[in-house]
């Protein structure tokens, strides 16, 4: 605890250097994350990553510094020297981009990992702590690190900003923004430099070999939430600095410990956690809405079959018990009990001592659902040339989907039939005629 | 106008498809007779590929059966041959023209046991059949589209099945190879095969086929061709009076429910 | 010597690594590859924790099911959560490195492992690592054997399944129309790609594992047009680089495996210029 609250007073200054840029850093991931993801791009990243670790190498080897700045230089051109590759490959020969990124990816790293040790057994190993750029460590962030990745966070801004409709055109519709004559291959590139710039910061947080995910995750998670792509940029580059703020945090209490795989699960958390809970889109949203839909079908069908007693017995305005319902009707006998409660509890049966019956709401319920299913049935029997004996089945389904905006548009096109195709009335309540 | 038949070879009965919930194929319903060569007709996205996919197994269906001689797809797997899109595959495979056409021999043969010289003149004479024997040892990356698709055939005939299901076995092929297939369907027919093709031009399918099915998502008319190729029935595959259908096939969709739930 | 045992290891893990990849890089898989060469890492560790070394091989089983794990996950992350089909396999393969990574990190002292050889492994060390038989022969090295079996093992699985799993390759579509089981197939395949990727983890580590099952495959894509001369000409890409990649480290004094790797590279490299040329 005293580890937390000594973290997250910022009162060390190596500290405030490692939460400043790991936020710095994580917000760049973030944007640049969203593009690469939209533009299908998002395993390029990997190569990419993969790349930046012989030219942070032979950058320290020509050079004999561990400087930033030289450093960073070395892995941009290693880093953008990848991209090119994988679109030549792709491009001149019968190799598929998949191929050519896995390809470039593993030989770029085995050059990484030949040159690191080379520089290892150079005894050169203890000042160069190049190590770090494996797996990650936020902890040896330093000040001028910050500059760089302010830098970085800086021209990655400018840039979205100012292209912002034309990004987003590219990131959604290529081939139109191709027609619209917007200049793709610009675009593309500044694209590419600004992914080759971001992941040359983001390895010092996460590693290498592990970079893609900072593009990956909080790209992905986001798209769960939304589909604006203002929207997803906001919160995709404020979970990859969440993400990389707790993996710092994680490595300061245990100091042996990497930052980067930290980083990967925090953020493989959260994606989990948009996948399941976010609205609309998530796992527990959709199956939320099937259950719904079910509840919906059960209701609607002990409605049609009270409809359908009612029609037999000449009279709408009689009580049924579960058994006549279960022979009206064929449903397991718990759902059946749940349903009825629901329906009584929404007012429309009541529960009276000779069995359930009708309110005048499950009336106009019960009257709805079974006009639906007559009309569909209709519906299909004069428009779609299908056998009188083969729709029953269909209206089954679609009689619960109907919305009253379609079912004004079926009216209109029936013409407000009389009867369905098996000559039993369609009924309308007293309301629909006014 | 869907005419049924006695004795089908085919027999569909209210075939309902989705993709992710949303139908592409709504309740269709027909028979084939035995011996004819069908024409799928109807416009981009009407599920015609969707059908002949969905009758060979290859996809689930929602609702609905095939029966093929009569029985259940699998009891007769062998009497059947299948010519996907040729698009559907990438011609840079390393092969050459003849490992394809003794594809055609591995649903007869069993993936394990040896393919026997037997076997091997069965594919010589399918790619006799589709003149493309001189090309045997030719790599596949090599050929042209219409040569692809002609080596397809191949693989397919290799098969010496009794019934045919060909996806678009003339998009984007020279005339040449197009008149050559047709020959070839008709010599198919003519031996007792009955074949089906998915097909989108409506010029030559009055005069390739004797038997139509007319699709749009639902099916429009099934008969021969003199019946369904007709003004009204056309206009009603092509134009666009489904509004309704695709509206529902929308909602279902959206809230991820299966329209036969 | 140990030089022989060190280029006869990588050799093996480049066969297993040649035949494997071609049919990963015809299916486009080569990146799944990729992601289960990482995603078996917890598994190995977890084995670790049982053993000090992959010597049973149930253990090497259980490890490999990290990686069909792998597949499982990102098919489901696909189908299911509506997640693209590159940041399925990058989340899955991350995240799983990353808790392999974790767990090195935190039971160091008490597994031989350590995070470089999680990377590059310790193919240097093969030849220490040998087989004694009571009667004191001495039968050569461990991992030769390991992955000289698998090798074998896997030649038989080409003999036997070599049409499946073309036809499957080629055109799944009408493979499943002749009623083949297309995913039983894939699923085989997967299973071969994990298991030599938990037996070669060891001597050669990630790095060199996705080298080779990508390099030497691609190279003979380029060189040749015919399914089986892909599987020799890989095959036989793969063991140059190995023989080439171990003398250039021995002049750079640096990781064989990178070096492996670098020339699984090289050799790419001249059959692309090759194509290009000729493509003139």
């Amino acid at each position: 605890m005293d580890a937390l609250t000594h973290f997250l007073s910022l009162s060390d200054a190596n500290v405030r250097y490692v939460v400043i840029g790991c936020v710095l850093l994580g917000i760049s991931s973030g944007l640049m994350g969203v593009y690469t993801l939209l533009r299908k791009r998002a395993l390029l990243g990997d190569a990419i990553a993969h790349a930046v670790l012989p030219g942070i190498c032979l950058a320290f080897m020509l050079s004999g510094v561990r400087n930033t700045w030289v450093l960073f230089a070395g892995a941009i051109i290693t880093g953008s020297l990848s991209v090119y590759l994988v679109d030549l490959i792709s491009r001149r020969s019968r190799l598929k981009p998949d191929a050519a990124i896995a390809l470039v990816l593993s030989v770029f790293f085995g050059a990484g990992v030949l040159l690191l040790t080379m520089i290892q057994s150079s005894g050169n190993a203890a000042q160069s702590g190049l190590d770090k750029f494996l797996f990650g460590k936020a902890a040896a962030m330093l000040p001028e690190d910050l500059w760089l990745f302010g830098a970085v966070l800086l021209g990655v801004m400018v840039v979205l900003f100012f292209g912002y409709k034309e990004f987003k055109l590219l990131a959604f519709d290529k081939g139109y923004a191709q027609s619209q004559g917007l200049p793709v291959k610009a675009l593309e590139m500044a694209l590419s430099t600004l992914t080759v710039l971001t992941v040359a910061t983001g390895i010092q947080a996460v590693g290498v070999v592990l970079m893609s995910a900072l593009l990956i995750a909080p790209a992905a998670a986001s798209r769960y939430w939304t589909h604006r792509l203002s929207g997803m940029l906001i919160l995709s580059a404020v979970m990859a600095s969440i993400g990389a703020y707790i993996g710092a945090f994680i490595s300061y209490t245990k100091p042996g410990m990497p930052t980067g795989p930290w980083i990967v699960v925090v953020l493989s958390v959260l994606t989990g956690i948009s996948m399941l809970v976010a609205p609309n889109q998530g796992l527990l949203a959709r199956y939320w809405q099937r259950r719904k839909h079910r509840d919906k079908i059960l209701q609607e069908n002990i409605l049609k079959a009270f409809y359908h007693l009612g029609e037999r017995n000449g009279s709408q305005a009689l009580a049924f018990d579960i058994k006549l319902l279960k022979q009206q009707r064929e449903m397991p006998e718990i759902r059946l009990k749940s349903g009825l409660r629901s329906l009584v509890k929404e007012g429309s049966l009541l529960d009276t001592q000779f069995g359930y019956q009708l309110t005048r709401t499950g009336l106009e319920a019960a009257t709805r659902v079974v006009r639906l299913h007559r009309m569909w049935e209709l519906y299909l029997s004069r428009h779609l040339n299908i056998a009188p004996d083969h729709v029953h089945e269909d209206a089954e389904g679609i009689e619960h989907l109907i919305t009253p905006e379609l079912e004004r548009e079926l009216e209109l096109l029936l013409d407000r039939p009389g009867s369905d195709p098996h000559d039993s009335q369609i009924p309308y309540t007293k309301k629909d005629r006014n | 106008m869907i005419q049924h038949v006695d004795n089908p070879i085919i027999e569909v009965h209210d075939l309902t498809v989705s993709y992710d919930k949303k139908p592409v194929l709504w309740n269709v319903d027909f028979t084939i007779p035995g011996g004819a060569l069908v024409g799928i007709i109807g416009p981009n996205g009407a599920g015609k590929s969707t059908l002949i996919k969905a009758i060979m197994g290859l996809l689930p269906l929602s609702s609905g059966y095939a029966h093929l001689f009569g029985e259940k797809l699998d009891n007769v797997r062998k009497r059947i041959s299948y010519v996907p899109q040729r698009e559907s595959v990438d011609w840079d495979f390393p092969a050459s023209v003849m490992d394809i056409a003794l594809m055609g021999r591995y649903g007869q043969r069993g993936l394990f046991k040896r393919i026997t010289a037997e076997d091997r003149s069965i594919a010589r004479q399918a790619l006799e059949q589709v003149h493309m024997l001189e090309f045997a040892n030719r790599q596949i990356g090599q050929l042209s589209g219409g040569q692809q698709q002609r080596v397809f055939l191949a693989r397919a005939l290799a098969q010496q099945a009794d019934l045919y299901f060909m996806d678009e076995p003339f998009a984007g092929v020279d005339a040449a190879t197009e008149g050559a297939i047709i020959e070839l369907l008709k010599e198919l027919k003519a031996q007792g095969k009955t074949i089906l093709v998915v097909h989108h031009d409506l010029q030559s399918a009055a005069e390739y086929f004797d038997w139509i099915l007319l699709l749009n998502t639902r099916l429009v008319a099934s008969g021969p061709t003199a019946e369904t190729l007709t003004p009204t029935l056309l206009q009603e595959t092509y134009g666009g009076k489904l509004s309704l259908l695709a509206q529902v096939g929308e909602i279902a969709s959206s809230k991820g429910v299966n329209i036969r739930e | 010597m140990d030089a022989f045992w060190i280029i006869l290891t990588g050799a093996l893990v480049a066969l297993n690594g040649a035949l494997l990849g071609s049919f990963l890089l015809l299916r486009r898989m080569s990146l799944v590859g990729d992601a289960i060469s990482h995603a078996v890492l917890p598994g190995i560790v977890v084995a670790y924790l049982f053993t000090a070394s992959l010597t049973s091989p149930f253990l090497l089983l259980g490890a490999a099911l990290t990686g069909l794990a792998a597949t499982w996950i990102i098919e489901t992350l696909n189908q299911k959560a509506k997640l693209q089909h590159d940041a399925a396999i990058g989340l899955t393969f991350t995240l799983l490195f990353a808790i392999g990574v974790i767990l090195v990190a935190s039971y160091t002292g008490q597994i031989d492992l350590d995070m470089d050889c999680v990377l590059y492994g310790e193919i240097a060390y093969v030849p220490l690592d040998t087989i004694t038989l009571a009667s004191g022969l001495d039968l050569g090295p461990k991992q030769v054997w390991t992955l000289g079996s698998l090798f074998i093992g896997l030649l038989g699985l080409l003999l036997v399944g070599y049409r499946g799993l073309s036809l499957t390759t080629f055109d799944a579509g009408y493979a499943a129309a002749l009623g083949i089981n297309t995913s039983f197939w894939h699923y085989a395949l997967m299973a071969a790609v994990s298991l030599s990727t938990v037996a070669a983890f060891e001597s050669v580590g990630a790095i060199l594992v996705v080298a080779f099952l990508v390099g030497p495959a691609a190279t003979a894509f380029l060189l040749t047009r015919d399914l089986k001369w892909m599987l020799v000409i890989a095959s036989l890409a793969g063991i140059l680089s190995a023989i080439t990649g171990y003398y250039l480290a021995l002049w750079l004094d640096g990781s064989i495996s990178g070096a492996m790797a670098v020339m699984t590279g090289v050799i790419f490299a001249v059959a692309f210029v090759w194509q290009m040329w000729r493509g003139r």
